[in-house]
């Protein structure tokens, strides 16, 4: 005890000793005081450069402080001084100069004095060496887009501006792949499905000028187009069916958002319209529910129920990460990096990451009911009684007389925390584990007053967890278990409304805050909702989501475009035109066709924002069609960054399921819909906190694609952890590519890819004779025959394998070393 | 100009040791396997430690009732603290203003160094002499995840590569035919799940591999239905055939890493049988870690695959035993942790260092924080319902083996251990020393993503000279 007293008495005196003495004698600010920001400060906290948003080169700049809000000097007290504790290096506080020489006692001392004596300032304000208001940066990606001229070389744009660049290197461009390899290139990319055998010799068949541009249209016109090009966004918008963190519960309706995704990208959704409705959907005039619907980009966010958690800060967690996840998707700017201080390398100050975070501050998580065509009417006529059966069932287990009380007890915990442990620990269940964390909320109200979803939230979540508040025995004696277990049942049966995860504003909207170093507790001064001042301004004076929205697919935005064609490019490439994706910030890299770029860009805006006309233009240009065949004479261009040939592309972990399952004739190829869960060896889903527990589709929902599958946070799918899908916590705007054994197991070895090697089998089985087989399964496979040497060494094993294990086991092994071939994963 | 290549350039420069990790990494990047990503590599400083184990034990166990003897407790016991002191407590469940709640163990002198340990750890204390404890770890996050997030990862928020990811990036690993990062669990899922030990955004190369105790080991380690070890040779000699006659029709030398991935896995299938087989461990071996007795079964077994583990090569085994999460009746769960972990864990220590292991392997034990001096009392009607909140401002954990100076007790918290009064140690410090003890500096080994050079040390961590030998 007395240790504990002595020891904060003693950092305590410590840290008064270390302020060295004020000056004891008259401070004249041009002599002593002027020196010494000149020589220590100016260069950060100047004209030129306000870190932490602070200047010291006029008095009123002075006495007003940085970011923090806080009075950098009170006059006529040194001590209490944020300036002079921060050069004497006080505990606490961090020390100035950060880096190279601190001040010396003598010119602290000088400065208190200076202080003490009232701040006198008898000179012009300071002017730093030739340096004047910060200049617009002159880095590349911010520099408006203009349209280039295209060289008149190549009829196809995109292959005048890479021919050109090749020209210059003397380097020749390869040649166009084969047709089947062409064709099976531009199906994997269009729609991550390979064509079947009949298409392709279709294909082969078609002698038309424009045959392979009529594939195009075929493909892009397919729903499987949607589901394809979904996927990559939905690694932007960090997509998940589950909350993430310890709890990690399940998002039922999260799929909602995921359809929205898939069916704008099939009727072509102009890109400015696709952003604006998933930023701000709801603040459309005449918002509809499926505008609505699409701001559950918002809502793909982590929720944290852990126990004892500070809501707030998670709140704060969410604001950074949305803050930043719009900073990544449309800017390509790591604004993130600026959410603690003022970014390192980007004119990004710590300032505008909090007035880009305005936007988003005021924002509330909504559920809304938003019923799939069908589920209206019978909801509606069936309401009544179960409305009325719900009723009487809490009345048989006397609810309507526990709860009130059990709520005034909650309220008084609430306000008196500390009095009882176990009320203490109900409340905190009671912020925690109803849906939105809005158990207190609802609870304030009037009951009359409540919806009727509200007071149902509020009821289940009553009978479920009252044992906190009256202990396990008393519950047990109630039988709230087997009420719990009556009220699910009786929901199940009754028709309800599919609802979704929507954002809308805030009802009593409150000021937002810079939060000095980041920290979610350490608010500094007030900010208004705005945009990087680097970049082109606002319209509106007071701009809300929808300007913020506008404004980011506005002409005037040199980014949003750029870095979307960007991102397109590197799905069909394996990298962008610009290879940080995620950074075209000075740090990333310059693009290596810089005129292409802008072409490309300014075409988008041009055509109205038409993603898949981007897509026809990138797929129809010679440079697409190249062969990917390596040649040594590009060894010097191991990243294949002048597009002298096509690269061979490992496929994302979705496509290499869905291509086994195509080829084997099991996939369900149904477009929507929930998320489903195939089967998975048992011991994964149970890694979860809790357990955890897969409840296992049944019939054909455990063969649809990929981009369905329940991904779980916590505890993801093998296959997608396996194969480098994101574990969707933050957004991810470019897949790696990874080589593993455990991926080499997983194909070999999983039941579900053995199920394919089996059906693949099962469609060749009876063809005649081993060749005709072999030939079949490898049209269905890989698009084309096999070689002679291929078809000698299968063969060989198909008889080893015959003999031993019959020719049904024979054929089964041979297409599973066929799922198993690098050419199969491979978009070559 | 382009910043990888500038990196790339530096690291083919620079001839210390993780340069040419990075740099494998950058050509992997690059679609250019053209070495290993886990290739063994020589560590920056020379080190002591090869290895590492680390047992997790998740929920945070109490240190007031195994590591750091607190009489004055006693005196409080039922008592409120005095508000001076409580005032800025954060805690997650209870209030400042809960009751003390002094504990009922004896701590007595252990080993030559006359360390002070709980009896409910006798097996440990047979160990004093080899570990150094430190009674004066801090950290800043008081819940579970984030707590585990910020122990594993350096950072309380989801996405960072975990400890024993940084390690394989920088080190590789020996282990030919296992990963080279491999987690055991027992005991129920823990709040952190697979983020503990996920590769966050390294690429999955490194990410830990659960060796799993229900089904197979690894996944989809056996073979399909029929095939026998023979049967699936004969398939990947096929597979081998028909990838290398692509090879040379489309030069792309990733197919030359696929197939070395493919003949690891066929390797994999074979050693990790092998390595699950007790068979020729030594009864009294098999004994002493208590694989055949009910309470230290998982536990024990899971300590003896360690061992195992680390004799292949396994460059970071992670060993997790959930929970230590005692919000109630902790005195009977305190007491139920220790008789499945305590006998194993000094089994360890002692096979380790009769196999002349434990110079090179460093064993780390701890859990995520600390536990309140003051009572969390949940179920008031029961009786010894109490239990105790999470605390990060003062906790115990302890090292031992490779570069550890063991015998020695560092750091101290108040006489009501609510505070570090001596030595503090940070979780990041912490950190920065197991990557010395492994001839890492923290401080540069670091990943570029989303606009900077990341590391498991976030910006802070100092590395605790004193620890070490």
């Amino acid at each position: 005890m007395r240790d504990v007293t002595l020891c904060f008495f003693l950092i305590f005196a410590t840290a008064l000793a270390q302020l060295p003495p004020a000056a004891a004698r008259r401070i004249d600010f041009r002599n002593d005081v002027e020196p010494i920001l000149r020589g220590n400060c100016i260069g950060c906290h100047g004209p030129a450069a306000q870190q932490s948003g602070f200047r010291l080169d006029d008095r009123a700049s002075l006495l007003k402080g940085g970011n923090s809000g806080k009075a950098a000097v009170v006059p006529g007290n040194s001590e209490g001084s944020l300036l002079i504790q921060r050069v004497a290096g006080m505990p606490g506080v961090i020390a100035m100069p950060p880096v190279g020489q601190r001040l010396s006692r003598e010119q602290i001392g000088l400065m208190r004095a200076w202080i003490d004596q009232g701040v006198s300032w008898n000179a012009a304000p300071l002017a730093s060496a030739g340096a004047t208001a910060p200049p617009k940066s002159k880095h590349w990606a911010f520099q408006p887009i203009v349209k280039p001229t295209v060289p008149e070389s190549e009829p196809h744009p995109i292959d005048a501006f890479v021919r050109e660049r090749l020209r210059k290197e003397s380097i020749a461009p390869s040649a166009e792949a084969p047709r089947n390899v062409l064709l099976r290139r531009v199906s994997l990319d269009l729609i991550g499905l390979p064509p079947a055998p009949e298409e392709l010799a279709e294909f082969l068949a078609d002698t038309r000028p424009d045959a392979y541009e009529r594939q195009v249209d075929r493909l892009l016109a397919s729903p499987h187009y949607g589901e394809k090009w979904a996927r990559p966004w939905l690694d932007q918008a960090r997509y998940a069916d589950s909350d993430g963190y310890e709890k990690d519960w399940a998002r039922p309706y999260a799929w909602r958002y995921r359809e929205w995704v898939i069916e704008a990208l099939n009727r072509d959704m102009p890109f400015d319209r696709f952003t604006i409705e998933q930023i701000a959907g709801d603040e459309l005039p005449a918002a509809t529910a499926e505008d609505k619907v699409a701001t559950g980009f918002n809502r793909n966010t982590l929720t944290n129920r852990e126990g004892g958690v500070d809501n707030e800060q998670f709140r704060f967690e969410n604001l950074v990460d949305r803050t930043a996840t719009v900073g990544t998707v449309w800017l390509g700017l790591t604004v993130g990096c600026a959410q603690c201080h003022d970014h390192k390398f980007d004119p990004i100050k710590q300032k505008d990451f909090y007035r880009l975070s305005a936007f988003f501050d005021n924002l509330e998580e909504v559920d809304i009911d938003a019923p799939i065509p069908g589920e209206l009417g019978p909801w509606l006529t069936t309401r009544a009684e179960y409305r009325a059966k719900r009723d009487a069932l809490l009345k048989e287990y006397h609810v309507p007389e526990l709860q009130p009380a059990w709520e005034k007890d909650m309220l008084r915990a609430g306000a008196h925390p500390g009095e009882r442990t176990d009320w203490d620990l109900a409340w905190d269940c009671l912020l925690k584990l109803t849906e939105r964390g809005d158990g207190e909320k609802i609870m304030r109200k009037d009951p009359v007053r409540r919806t009727e979803r509200e007071q149902e939230v509020l009821t289940d979540h009553f009978v479920r967890n009252y044992h906190f508040a009256i202990g396990d025995k008393k519950y047990k004696e109630l039988k709230f278990d087997e009420l719990d277990g009556k009220l699910r049942e009786l929901y199940k049966s009754y028709p309800q409304l599919t609802q979704a995860m929507t954002v809308a504003d805030d009802t009593n909207p409150h000021p937002t805050f810079l939060r000095v170093r980041g920290d979610y507790k350490n608010p500094g001064i007030e900010v208004q909702p705005g945009v990087p001042e680097v970049l082109p301004p606002l319209a509106s004076a007071h701009p809300k989501r929808l300007d913020l929205a506008r404004w980011l697919v506005s002409r005037e935005n040199p980014l949003t475009s750029r870095v979307t064609v960007n991102r397109v490019w590197q799905e069909y490439f394996g990298q962008g035109l610009v290879r940080s994706s995620a950074d075209f910030g000075t740090q990333g890299d310059r693009p290596t066709h810089p005129e292409l770029l802008d072409w490309l860009a300014a075409e988008f805006m041009d055509s109205g924002w038409s993603l898949k006309h981007l897509h026809r233009l990138i797929v129809t240009s010679a440079t697409y069609k190249q062969s990917s065949r390596a040649r040594p004479e590009l060894d010097r261009d191991p990243n294949n960054s002048l597009l002298a040939r096509q690269s061979r592309l490992r496929l994302p972990a979705e496509l290499i399921r869905d291509e086994a399952l195509e080829v084997s004739g099991l996939l369900y190829p149904e477009i929507g819909g929930p998320s489903v869960r195939p089967p998975q060896p048992k011991g994964v889903s149970e890694l979860r906190y809790g357990g955890g527990n897969w409840e296992e589709s049944t019939g054909k929902d455990r063969y649809r694609r990929g981009l369905y599958i329940y991904f779980q946070r916590s505890t993801p799918y093998p296959l997608l952890s396996n194969f480098d899908a994101p574990k969707s916590n933050v957004t991810m705007c470019r897949r790696l590519r990874t080589d593993t054994p455990l991926q080499a197991l997983n194909l070999l070895n999983d039941p579900a890819f053995f199920e394919a090697a089996q059906a693949l089998a099962e469609r060749v089985v009876g063809t005649g004779d081993f060749s005709r087989g072999l030939t079949r399964m490898y049209e269905l496979a890989l698009d084309r025959e096999p070689i002679e040497k291929e078809a000698s060494r299968l063969h060989s094993y198909f008889e080893q394998e015959r003999a031993k294990f019959g020719e049904r086991s024979a054929w089964t092994s041979v297409a599973s070393v066929l799922l198993n071939l690098d050419e199969f994963i491979v978009r070559e | 100009m382009n910043p990888d290549k500038t990196r790339r350039d530096f690291f083919r420069q620079a001839s210390i040791g993780m340069g040419s990790m990075a740099l494998a990494h950058l050509l992997a990047q690059d679609g250019r396997a053209a070495t290993d990503p886990l290739e063994p590599r020589a560590p920056l400083f020379p080190a002591k430690a090869k290895n590492v184990i680390f047992l997790f034990m998740e929920g945070a166990p109490s240190q007031m009732d195994l590591f750091d003897p607190k009489p004055e407790l006693q005196k409080w016991n039922g008592k409120p603290l005095p508000p001076s002191l409580t005032k800025d407590l954060k805690l997650a469940f209870i209030k400042p203003t809960a009751t003390v709640l002094g504990s009922p163990r004896v701590f007595r002198p252990a080993g030559k160094c006359g360390m002070e340990l709980s009896d409910v750890l006798p097996g440990l204390a047979t160990c004093a002499d080899d570990i150094c404890l430190i009674r004066s770890m801090y950290s800043e996050a008081f819940n579970h995840h984030p707590g585990q997030l910020l122990l594993f990862t350096g950072h309380t928020i989801v996405g960072r590569p975990a400890m024993g990811s940084w390690v394989i990036y920088g080190l590789g690993s020996e282990a030919r035919n296992l990963p080279g990062f491999v987690v055991l669990a027992s005991g129920n899922g823990t709040s952190g799940g697979t983020d503990n030990y996920a590769s966050g955004f390294l690429p999955s190369t490194y990410a830990g591999t659960v060796l799993r105790s229900t089904g197979d080991p690894i996944l989809y380690l056996s073979n399909p239905p029929d095939c026998s070890r023979e049967r699936q040779r004969s398939r990947l000699d096929a597979l081998r055939d028909l990838n290398t006659m692509r090879y040379a029709a489309t030069g792309d030398r990733e197919i030359e890493s696929r197939i070395h991935a493919y003949e690891l896995a066929f390797r994999m299938q074979a050693s990790a049988p092998d390595l699950l087989d007790f068979s020729k461990e030594s009864p009294a071996t098999v004994d002493a870690y208590g694989v055949h007795a009910d309470a230290t079964r998982a536990f024990g077994t899971n300590c003896l695959l360690a061992r195992r583990m680390v004799e292949r090569g396994v460059r970071f085994v992670m060993l997790m035993h959930a929970s230590w999460d005692h919000h109630s009746e902790i005195n009977k769960g305190i007491v139920k942790n220790c008789g499945a972990t305590d006998q194993p864990t000094a089994a360890l220590i002692h096979d380790l260092k009769q196999r002349g292991m434990l110079d090179s392997t460093l064993v780390v034990w701890g859990g995520e924080f600390g536990r309140t001096p003051m009572s969390e009392i949940r179920r008031p009607d029961e009786a010894d319902n109490a239990g105790r909140d999470h605390h990060p401002n003062g906790f115990s954990l302890w090292l031992a083996g490779g570069g550890i100076k063991g015998g020695q007790v560092i750091g101290k918290t108040d006489e009501l251990a609510l505070n570090v009064v001596e030595d503090p140690i940070h979780i990041h410090d912490l950190q920065a020393t197991i990557l010395r003890c492994l001839g890492l500096e923290h401080t540069r080994l670091t990943y570029h993503y989303l606009g900077r050079d990341f590391r498991l040390t976030d910006v802070a961590g100092k590395v605790v000279n004193k620890l070490l030998v």
